[in-house]
């Protein structure tokens, strides 16, 4: 990759006898939004804290933007941005407040007025924290990310617990920062997320990335193009279908066969004369390209909320 | 130093946002003060100035508890991770905790003195620049014992408990309370091991025999060192993460701060001055009582028809 702003090769972190992360790697180039996907407890905090200077690991190599987060945590911070998960800032402290105490670290600041503006603050200027909502106190949070005007954004889980119009303000706001060409990394358990705002996707399962590439490289390489989903009027056992002629791969979900082939149409006419060799029926069919849902269900057995 | 500012900044604007401040930092240390000056003291000016010692020395003692009480508040709620990725650092947060609480304390005092001198027209408000020392030193110092105590708290309910194991010795044996010659010889021993018992000694002979910061030296220099043993202390203790649990072992850290007392202690119980001075002060302040009271007796004597203003001050 050239110029990369941060690397990572073969983290690992353990918290007592739990090994959180387990030899993680990737970089990520300058103007791209890099995404860590993966259910809780995957360690993707784990790893973004590290490179955010929070945490020490225990093994690897990690540079950002050619700091190394252990030994040169006070040059590092300089340069980054981030948005924490579980953290908080004082009830009784103005938005305006927030943003002049923080630009108060730095340097290079950027300037707060343009920030309020574009985060949708400039009517809760004077507004304390505690009587923000969450999706402004996640604006705010990610607002005073960018007072320095960073070179590396870190957004850990930046809609968890949001309600899904809240999340979709939120993706807005990444887009825009996308486009500008900033550096992000960003964790998130939904999948929706990674597609929609990430350049690049590493998926993350127990402490490991098990795949990693652009979203369209991931669904294409995983899974095999194409995604029918049949519903039928009398079960049928998963193993037969995954036997039929195209199919490469069958799953029950919810009640509903998947069906992952790469060639359609020869698939589609060997399931018809199955079933009208066992005289069951089917009731519906869908067609589509396999979503990142698809590929980490691949991956791991398991659906990523589960 | 800009971090440094910011914070304090901070500090002292959420403090003034915030109704427990308001109480605990303004509306009692005065209630304390008219406690003792009106009802204690009966406004009678010579005890209100043997007793502005123990009452400034209230307020001063009384900065750990907001202190450690608020960086714990801070820790648990995650807001000192955020401080945690930006350049600010561990004696930013300290040192701004320290700075704020001084600025808001160091009115309150000034106030007292003033309240002293023009409402309970003391006779005088001794060695001005000994005062100020010793209220700047004991502010400090014991803020410093405040983010000790936050560090060695893992919750705010452990906090809160280790801060009341402390107030009530610092209060009650310290002489800030309990007049230092009515305790036991034995309390009194004990007394001598609490830097309380030195910041209020230090007050009572700074304002009442009007000793120069020459002669308070060992109050003075006691709490210095004891600023600097917390201070590092809670540099080396502090953690950022509400999760971050401290060892065993490191609660047993706070026992060293309590190093330069414990020799002090030793040294003064033995051929120490505390205890003779502070005997003398109460003897003064009981003979400068008779002789008031004789006084009025003779006027009244010579004027029995003269309404007698003070007396009645000196019965209620």
């Amino acid at each position: 990759m050239a110029n990369p702003v941060l690397q990572v090769e073969n983290l690992t972190k353990r918290y007592g006898d739990v090994h959180a992360v387990r030899g993680i790697s990737f970089e990520v180039a300058e103007g791209e939004v890099f995404g860590l996907l993966g259910p809780n407890g995957a360690g993707k905090t784990s790893t973004i804290e590290i490179l955010e200077g929070l945490r020490d690991a225990d093994g690897g190599r990690v540079s950002v933007c050619g700091f190394d987060p252990k030994t040169q945590s006070g040059e590092l911070k300089r340069e980054i941005g981030a948005a924490l998960q579980s953290t908080a800032l004082p009830e009784k402290l103005k938005v305006i407040e927030a943003l002049d105490l923080f630009a108060g670290f730095y340097q290079r600041r950027r300037n707060k007025e343009d920030l309020l503006k574009r985060f949708g603050l400039v009517e809760k200027r004077t507004a304390f924290y505690g009587q923000l909502s969450g999706g402004q106190k996640q604006r705010l949070a990610m607002a005073i990310a960018l007072i320095n005007d960073p070179k590396v954004v870190f957004l850990d889980e930046p809609t968890a617990g949001l309600d899904p119009q809240v999340r979709r303000e939120i993706y807005d706001v990444i887009e825009e920062l996308r486009r500008d060409k900033k550096t992000i990394v960003l964790t998130t358990h939904y999948i929706e997320e990674a597609e929609r705002l990430c350049d690049r996707v590493a998926i993350v399962d127990h402490g490991q990335i098990i795949a990693q590439g652009t979203p369209r490289e991931l669904k294409q390489a995983s899974a095999d193009k194409t995604r029918i989903e049949v519903r039928l009027a009398r079960e049928e056992s998963e193993e037969t279908l995954r036997t039929l002629e195209g199919v490469n791969d069958c799953r029950a979900v919810n009640g509903n066969y998947v069906l992952h082939c790469q060639r359609p149409p020869q698939a589609i006419v060997s399931l018809v004369k199955h079933l009208e060799a066992q005289s069951n029926e089917l009731v519906s069919l869908e067609i589509s390209t396999p979503s990142l849902e698809d590929v980490f269900i691949e991956l791991t057995g398991r659906r990523l909320r589960d | 130093m800009t971090n440094l500012l910011a914070l304090t900044r901070m500090r002292v604007r959420l403090a003034l946002r915030n109704k427990m401040f308001f109480f605990f930092s303004i509306v009692m240390p005065l209630g304390f003060f008219f406690l003792y000056s009106a009802v204690f003291a009966k406004s009678v000016p010579q005890k209100v100035q043997y007793l502005l010692g123990p009452v400034l020395g209230l307020n001063v003692m009384g900065s750990f508890w907001g202190l450690s009480a608020t960086l714990v508040s801070f820790r648990e709620q995650g807001i000192l991770r955020r401080f945690h990725v930006t350049p600010a650092t561990a004696t930013d947060m300290l040192v701004s905790s320290i700075l704020a609480n001084y600025a808001l304390t160091f009115p309150t005092t000034i106030t007292e003195l003033l309240l002293a001198k023009f409402v309970f027209h003391v006779p005088g408000l001794g060695d001005l620049l000994s005062v100020f020392l010793l209220i700047s030193i004991g502010t400090t110092s014991f803020g410093s014992l405040g983010l000790v105590i936050a560090s060695v708290t893992n919750t705010m309910q452990e906090t809160q408990v280790l801060n009341q194991l402390l107030w009530l010795p610092l209060i009650f044996l310290s002489g800030a309370t309990i007049p230092f010659t009515y305790l036991s010889s034995l309390v009194q021993q004990i007394a001598l091991f609490l830097p309380a018992t030195y910041l209020v000694s230090g007050l009572k002979r700074a304002i009442v025999d009007g000793h120069g910061p020459e002669k308070l030296l060992l109050a003075l220099g006691s709490l210095t060192a004891w600023f600097l043993l917390t201070l590092f202390l809670s540099s080396q203790l502090f953690r950022w993460e509400p999760e971050a649990r401290i060892s065993k072992k490191a609660k047993l850290y706070v026992v060293a701060t309590a190093i330069p007392f414990l020799l002090l202690g030793l040294w003064e119980n033995k051929y120490g001055r505390v205890i003779a001075e502070e005997k003398v002060a109460i003897k003064r302040l009981e003979q400068a009582d008779r002789a008031e009271r004789r006084a009025k007796q003779k006027d009244k004597q010579q004027n029995p028809d003269a309404p007698d203003q003070d007396d009645s001050d000196q019965e209620h």
